[in-house]
């Protein structure tokens, strides 16, 4: 058997797609795309349901036969190897935990696999650090759901293998062991340095854990870059919508010479540094200016003066307030756009700041972006499953 | 309300509350005596000693024919001949309808819905029609009636009880598990070995046990392809219209202890597993 199975431990590889893409018929799965993930990273494919990432993962899994393109593992083409063949583990969402065998059997499998007579110590070694011990003899359905998937990742892990690939591993736990399995996950991939690909919907979970995150959206990469760049400098409005909220204005460009571009949006004149805009504006055309809900100031129309210079301003009427604990969020209406989400932080409550109340929507320039207006202003928006 | 009308209330309602509590139990047991009767007057009557020939009243107690089964002409003969049909036919069924179910369930190709349909006539179709036509079949390819006709006939009916029982697990099966045994470095055969096939067992074990089972005692089928061969179900039907052996009954109490026996070992092999 010619398996490329590491046996050491040493740590990752980096991965490249070169203009790979998977067709069913006359269905596009995955458009040609290049993705390159540096050794060692942690690095995430974030998308709604069917927007081809887990495609993408088989196909470096060897569990789809890309359409075209190659994949390399640290520069050696294995598109034409089989899975048994390819130095990757995977852990399966569901898990798919072999149910006629043990937990101590469903880890000794890929060593087993391997030749490996003496198993012993690394499964349990394996079952030490995943704080399953105990259970080496319990069949997988007598597992919780949690250390279920705790057997998962060790089933992988065990065989040391270049890349691990994480097809929402976390999909089927409850908020709160989601929430430490994604620290425990994350912790792991620190300790041994392997690199990791994990497909999931939930943005969130992908901010949180990865170094580098890949958005997707019907088969193609909208954007790929560390969590804090996406979120704060998203190139499209899926991307924009889908990591988290954005409130989107489409403005008139007035003036596009100097760089801060001036906008106006229903009577209101906006600015816009040209550094933060991902289009080229001309004057006279439209441009969608984004701004978070957090980094939004609301102020009561009566203290309107307070407001210091050089912020955007936009009038407008509070809709609706919820109180979430350590926010506020409110909906406003206003002539530029309606449902204009602001996130206060509950520092000092104003009590005036109540539906029907007029309030003055002020915020950095700095802190907004501009996109394209000619893209859907809704994309993204129904798409986020992920809380 | 008063304490007396209150007492005389429970007192009532004892009974009425002990039946309610029960009646499942009670039900069981009923169900339990009718499936089992028969069994037990089978048994009682292995132990009779009878005048004549025929073994239908109860006389006095013997062990004559469980010391020698054997003693009526051509009885043991007959069962070994069963025995042996039932262990090909279950041999040949399981290894045939297991790869159909694999196919059917596995693989799209032309005429898979026809012959998913063809699969299911057997158990549909009135035996006598079966019987018949194969029957006809082999008359006409000028096949002589005998060991090979009754085994090929067994195979084709319990075909359809193995397709039926390994497709079910099989269609159930996740495919995700054989995806992660080959995502663990297990070649195509390892994978098959050492994930479907054992998953996939409990499906092959029962329609096995079915097979088995039906063959045993099948003879309505076995009667028109037999020409002159005499199977057990034969032999009790033809030793029926002479008088009725009381080695017939040893038999049958042998192969109900053996069955019990089974179904026995199993539950207490499963229950161990199931605790440890």
């Amino acid at each position: 058997m010619t398996t490329t199975a590491p046996t050491d431990s040493s740590s990752g590889t980096d991965v490249r797609l070169t203009a790979i893409s998977k067709s069913y018929g006359a269905f596009t799965a995955v458009h040609p795309l290049d993705l390159s993930v540096p050794a060692g990273s942690f690095f995430a494919l974030l998308g709604a349901s069917g927007c081809g990432k887990t495609t993408t993962l088989r196909m470096i899994a060897g569990l789809e036969q890309p359409t075209t393109g190659t994949v390399r593992l640290a520069g050696q083409d294995v598109t034409g190897l089989p899975p048994h063949k390819r130095p990757v583990n995977t852990v399966f969402q569901s898990y798919a935990l072999f149910p006629h065998l043990d937990i101590y059997e469903n880890v000794a499998f890929g060593l087993r696999r391997r030749g490996i007579k003496s198993v012993k110590k690394q499964v349990g070694d394996m079952l030490d650090l995943v704080q399953l011990g105990d259970f080496a003899r319990r069949k997988p359905h007598q597992l919780s759901g949690g250390q279920q998937q705790r057997v998962a990742v060790a089933r992988a892990l065990i065989n040391h293998p270049r890349v691990l690939l994480l097809d929402e591993p976390l999909g089927a736990l409850d908020l709160k062991l989601r929430r430490q399995m994604q620290l425990e996950l994350k912790r792991i991939q620190t300790e041994v340095g392997i690199t990791f690909i994990h497909v999931t919907h939930d943005q969130e979970e992908a901010m949180t854990m990865a170094d580098t995150v890949a958005v997707m959206n019907a088969g193609r990469v909208e954007q790929l870059g560390a969590p804090a760049d996406l979120y704060e400098t998203p190139r499209t409005t899926f991307v924009a919508n889908f990591l988290g909220t954005s409130n989107l204005i489409t403005a008139e460009v007035l003036d596009a010479s100097g760089d801060t571009l001036v906008l106006r949006a229903a009577d209101t004149k906006l600015a816009l540094p040209r550094a933060r805009c991902t289009t080229a504006p001309q004057a006279g055309g439209k441009l969608l200016v984004g701004i978070r809900p957090e980094k939004i100031t609301l102020t009561h129309a009566e203290d309107a003066g307070t407001v210091p210079e050089g912020r955007n301003r936009v009038h407008g009427r509070i809709t609706a307030s919820s109180f979430i604990g350590v926010s506020t969020q409110y909906l406003v209406d206003s002539p530029v756009a309606t449902g204009l989400s602001v996130y206060e932080q509950n520092i000092e409550r104003d009590s005036r700041l109540a539906p029907g109340a007029d309030v003055v929507l002020h915020w950095n320039p700095g802190h907004s972006f501009g996109l394209d207006a000619a893209q859907s202003i809704e994309a993204g928006t129904d798409a986020g499953e992920g809380t | 309300m008063t304490a007396t009308p209150a007492r005389q209330a429970v007192l009532s309602s004892r009974p009425v509350r002990w039946l309610r509590r029960n009646l499942v139990v009670l039900a069981g047991l009923a169900t339990l005596a009718y499936l089992v009767l028969p069994n037990v007057v089978v048994t009682v009557f292995s132990f009779n000693k009878p005048n004549g020939r025929f073994n239908y009243e109860w006389q006095r107690f013997s062990t004559d024919a469980w010391t020698d089964p054997c003693g009526v002409a051509d009885l043991c003969g007959s069962l070994s001949l069963s025995l042996q049909i039932a262990v090909w036919a279950t041999v040949g069924a399981t290894v045939l309808g297991t790869a159909l179910a694999f196919a059917l369930a596995r693989y799209r190709f032309r005429a898979r819905s026809s012959v998913s349909t063809l699969i299911f006539l057997p158990m549909a179709m009135p035996e006598v029609v079966m019987a018949a036509s194969l029957a006809t079949l082999f008359l006409n390819m000028g096949v002589t009636f005998g060991f090979w006709t009754i085994l090929i006939a067994h195979i084709t009916f319990c075909l359809s009880f193995v397709v039926t029982a390994v497709k079910a697990r099989v269609m159930s099966m996740d495919p995700r598990l054989e995806q992660a045994a080959q995502d663990l470095y297990a070649t195509p055969l390892q994978t098959f070995l050492r994930v479907t096939l054992p998953i996939a067992a409990p499906g092959i074990v029962a329609g096995a046990l079915l097979s088995f089972a039906l063959s045993f005692d099948d003879f309505i089928i076995t009667n028109f392809n037999a020409g002159s061969t005499v199977t057990f179900p034969m032999f009790v039907w033809g030793s029926a219209q002479r008088g009725t052996p009381v080695q017939i009954n040893v038999i049958g109490t042998a192969m109900f202890a053996v069955a019990v026996l089974c179904v026995l070992v199993g539950q207490l092999i499963g229950g161990r597993r199931k605790r440890s």
